[in-house]
């Protein structure tokens, strides 16, 4: 039996009876982070990251949750279980299997660059590797940090000088607190819709450093704070709370804005391309580095990658799961 | 090309029309007048010849960005723009490049006389050399089709601002048949040149749609109804004793309707008519079907032009013995053209389009309810006291369209779209039940708002049955009205159908898949309608 299979619940072990990332609810799951296609309710009992539980907590409210620092290595029955940091938000997690010698490790969500945040992945060598491809062809290649931080600056400066506020939108979890310690304080205030000022307090109190920020709730009287930059979920864009603040320009921040047409279709004024996932280059040279001969494709353009990996040799085929549903928005 | 794609960048970063208008203008101010011209070129489709295959551009790329080439065919429907594909797969620049838009114009007219590895290295050689933005630009130069949200109304605005004229001069002046490698700055704009503007047709004036009752538009009397002819708009100049047809879409197609040659012998000099290109036959003008025949033909066989003859049915006179009569009321133009039209013999390639008169808006819907049985697709409202405006505006005309016929279908497979529509499913094909079978007969890819394709593109990810390349085969669960102007049989299609302007128009949640419409439906349609 493998040391990991794939049921119509999830990801499942048998030699430990646990799910990783389940859709459905079962007693035991173990989560790699705590975007909603990754981390459901209704499960009997949780395992996370010390890192990633307070929001998961807040988000899933009243749940039997259990900690697992990075590195640490636990007994699950007959399967010895690890979490190492998969770089695609703060407290994210490869989950690494190992049973009777065999070793999985299901990566979640990643990215391979440091983005300042979040603790850098880290490879795992393993003989089986589950891998998302959200971004799996090779039209996607991700330029530096600094190179995106100075276009959004620049673009927010150009917003405040003349009058406008500037509106950037982006997910609650993970990329607006990336996003924030991208920002130049300099140019002027920021503030933030009341759905990421709640993830951001969590993050400020597990003793992560992010710049200071406004929250922007319906007591705050725009005209106080010109030059601001508001970060808010891309749903919240356009809104009577948005349009309360006069003249803006509106941008969206996401891997996606790479494509010209979902830009234009999604953007208003300005996209920036900036993703927590591996661009082409980066999940290639993930692939590479595990040492794996297995490769599970879940999420994204999952046929064509995996073609693309069997042909570069590797033993790989497509998996179906129900991660990456909200793909646009999280990415 | 650096002010070029600096230009293209404040386009293309913006929505709003006011900061689109503004870079115009700047680029209008200062760019080279070489680079000016082209601008206008190619924002108002007019652009080089295409020196390089898309083939051969897909293979080149596919090589130098050294990935396989289905690879790159996959991706390229995902991106939904080949231009865009190839400036993304690309490695970054090794080298820079500052050379204008002229020169790469240039570059790009002489590459059909050289050999393919000459044509080859340049290629590679600009795109060693070029930013993202540029390489992008580039290959837009060589694969034509360059839209990027600035409409001919937006660049004439800014002409006129950067210039000083007024903008229905430099609309008509960018008008007709001028070549963008010989024509100066000087004669596009400046000069007064009457054998460049021997040729020049007006800008269009367009009626947009009648949302509520006619009931709204006042009295009657001051309107003038007429049938909305499904032909193609076209306007037909006699100027020096030449003649030129236009289309709306600003295509010289003279050529193509040979008919019009004969005009000179009825009509004299200096007279430009409006109206609709259609073909005519058992005295009336035939369906839409019937003109599909000479559409794209660029010479017309001896058989065909029997078979299929047109004729202009006017409507409209713009300018007569040499005057622009557009700022005229309506009411004098239309006296003019029906003394015009009642000189010319029965066999002349130019008839008068009839006015249909009505008393009251009741007995005017009623003439409406009839507009299939006289090949139209509905009303145009015209007010009489009106000027021949220009471009799309509301107020003085209308269209009064008929309710389109509508049909509940199962939709079978899937397509994603492009440009904006990249990464979403929205092309699809329909079918209708024949027994227990499903039978496709249309594909629509409008209609629903881009949270309904977003939906439906989720749900096609997760019910794919099969994949073909782009096209994935679905179960068949949902089903849509579709809505149409009209149907024909067609021995092309498997259903034997061909419908017209297909589009969905509700997404029919409430439908089970079993309650869609048969093809005995659609037969009676034809039967009825066809």
């Amino acid at each position: 039996m493998s040391a990991l299979t794939f049921t119509p619940n999830g990801i499942y072990c048998p030699a430990g009876d646990f799910h990783i990332d389940p859709w459905r609810p079962v007693k035991r799951a173990l989560i790699t982070h705590g975007h909603a296609d990754h981390a459901r309710s209704g499960m009997g009992a949780y395992l996370a990251t010390d890192i990633a539980t307070p929001v998961m907590r807040h988000r899933l409210g009243d749940i039997n949750i259990d900690t697992i620092r990075y590195g640490e290595q636990r007994q699950i029955g007959g399967a010895k279980v690890s979490f190492h940091p998969a770089g695609h938000v703060p407290g994210s997690a490869q989950i690494r299997v190992e049973v009777g010698g065999e070793v999985w490790v299901a990566s979640g969500d990643y990215k391979v660059v440091d983005d300042g945040l979040s603790t850098p992945f880290e490879p795992v060598k393993c003989h089986h590797f589950i891998t998302e491809s959200t971004f799996g062809l090779p039209v996607f290649r991700w330029q530096p940090q600094a190179v995106i931080a100075a276009q959004i600056n620049e673009w927010w400066a150009t917003c405040a000088t003349a009058g406008k506020t500037a509106f950037l939108g982006c997910y609650a979890l993970g990329k607006a607190q990336r996003l924030l310690s991208m920002l130049n304080p300099d140019v002027g205030p920021i503030l933030t819709h009341t759905a990421i000022e709640n993830t951001n307090s969590i993050m400020r109190s597990q003793g992560i450093a992010l710049p200071d920020t406004v929250r922007a709730d319906t007591d705050l009287t725009p005209k106080d704070h010109p030059g601001a930059l508001v970060l808010s979920p891309p749903s919240a864009l356009g809104s009577a709370w948005a349009r309360k603040f006069g003249a803006q320009e509106t941008a969206f921040a996401s891997g996606w804005m790479a494509l010209r047409g979902i830009r234009r279709r999604r953007a208003g004024d300005r996209g920036f391309v900036i993703s927590d996932h591996a661009d082409w280059p980066n999940l290639l040279s993930a692939i590479a580095e595990t040492g794996a001969e297995n490769i599970y494709v879940t999420h994204g353009y999952t046929e064509i990658f995996a073609r693309h990996l069997s042909e570069q040799g590797w033993n790989a085929q497509v998996l179906q799961t129900e991660f990456g549903s909200d793909e646009e928005d999280a990415a | 090309m650096i002010q070029f794609a600096q230009l293209f960048n404040a386009i293309d970063q913006s929505t709003k029309t006011t900061v689109k208008v503004a870079a115009l203008t700047e680029f209008f101010r200062t760019a080279p007048e070489g680079d000016r011209i082209w601008t206008i070129a190619i924002f108002s489709g007019r652009r080089p010849k295409r020196a390089v295959t898309t083939t051969k551009l897909r293979e080149w790329a596919a090589e130098v960005a050294d990935i396989p080439l289905w690879l790159f065919e996959e991706a390229y429907p995902i991106v939904g723009d080949l231009a865009e594909t190839i400036a993304l797969v690309l490695p970054e620049p090794t080298t820079t490049n500052d050379q204008g838009l002229t020169h790469w114009i240039n570059a790009l007219r002489g590459l059909s006389e050289v050999d393919e590895p000459v044509r080859k290295a340049f290629v590679l050689e600009a795109w060693a050399s070029l930013d993202p933005t540029q390489r992008f630009l580039f290959n837009k130069l060589l694969t034509g089709g360059f839209r990027v949200g600035v409409s001919q109304k937006l660049m004439t605005r800014a002409l006129a601002r950067a210039t000083g004229k007024d903008e229905a001069e430099m609309a008509h002046r960018l008008m007709g048949d001028w070549d963008p490698a010989t024509v100066t700055w000087a004669q596009l704009i400046e000069e007064d040149d009457p054998a460049a503007s021997a040729s020049r047709p007006y800008p269009f004036y367009l009626a947009y749609a009648l949302e509520d009752a006619p009931e709204n538009l006042g009295a009657p009397e001051v309107w003038q109804a007429e049938w909305k002819w499904d032909g193609i708009r076209g306007q037909l100049i006699l100027r020096d004793g030449v003649h030129y047809v236009w289309s709306r879409g600003e295509e010289l197609m003279t050529d193509r309707f040979p008919e019009f040659a004969r005009a000179c012998d009825f009509v004299p000099n200096g007279t430009v008519l409006d109206g609709e290109i259609l073909v005519w036959g058992d005295e009336k003008p035939q369906n839409f079907n019937a003109l599909q025949a000479r559409i794209g033909r660029k010479t017309v066989p001896k058989k065909l032009l029997q078979s299929a003859p047109v004729i202009l049915y006017a409507y409209d006179l713009l300018e007569w013995g040499g005057t622009d009569l557009r700022a005229q009321p309506l009411a004098e133009r239309r006296e003019t053209l029906e003394a015009l039209c009642a000189d010319l013999p029965a066999d002349a390639p130019i008839k008068l389009a009839p006015s249909l008169p009505f008393d009251n808006w009741q007995a005017l819907a009623d003439i409406r309810a009839t507009a299939r049985d006289a090949q139209a697709e509905g009303l145009m409202l015209k007010r009489r006291d009106s000027p021949y405006r220009i471009g799309r505006k509301k107020g003085d005309w209308w269209k009064w369209k008929l309710d389109p016929l509508t049909i509940d279908a199962v939709m079978i497979y899937a397509q994603s779209g492009h440009g904006r529509r990249a990464n979403l499913f929205t092309d699809f094909t329909f079918a209708v039940w024949n027994g227990n079978d499903l039978v496709p007969f249309t594909k629509a890819y409008s209609g629903l708002t881009d949270d309904e394709f977003r939906k439906i593109t989720a749900w096609v990810k997760k019910n794919t049955l099969q994949r073909f390349g782009p096209v994935r085969s679905v179960t068949p669960h949902h089903v849509f009205e579709i809505a149409f102007e009209g149907i024909q049989s067609s021995s092309r299609h498997k259903s034997g159908v061909a419908l017209r302007f297909p589009r969905m128009a509700r997404w029919r949640q409430d439908k089970p898949v079993q309650e869609a419409n048969t093809l005995d439906d659609l037969n009676n349609m034809l039967a009825l309608y066809g």
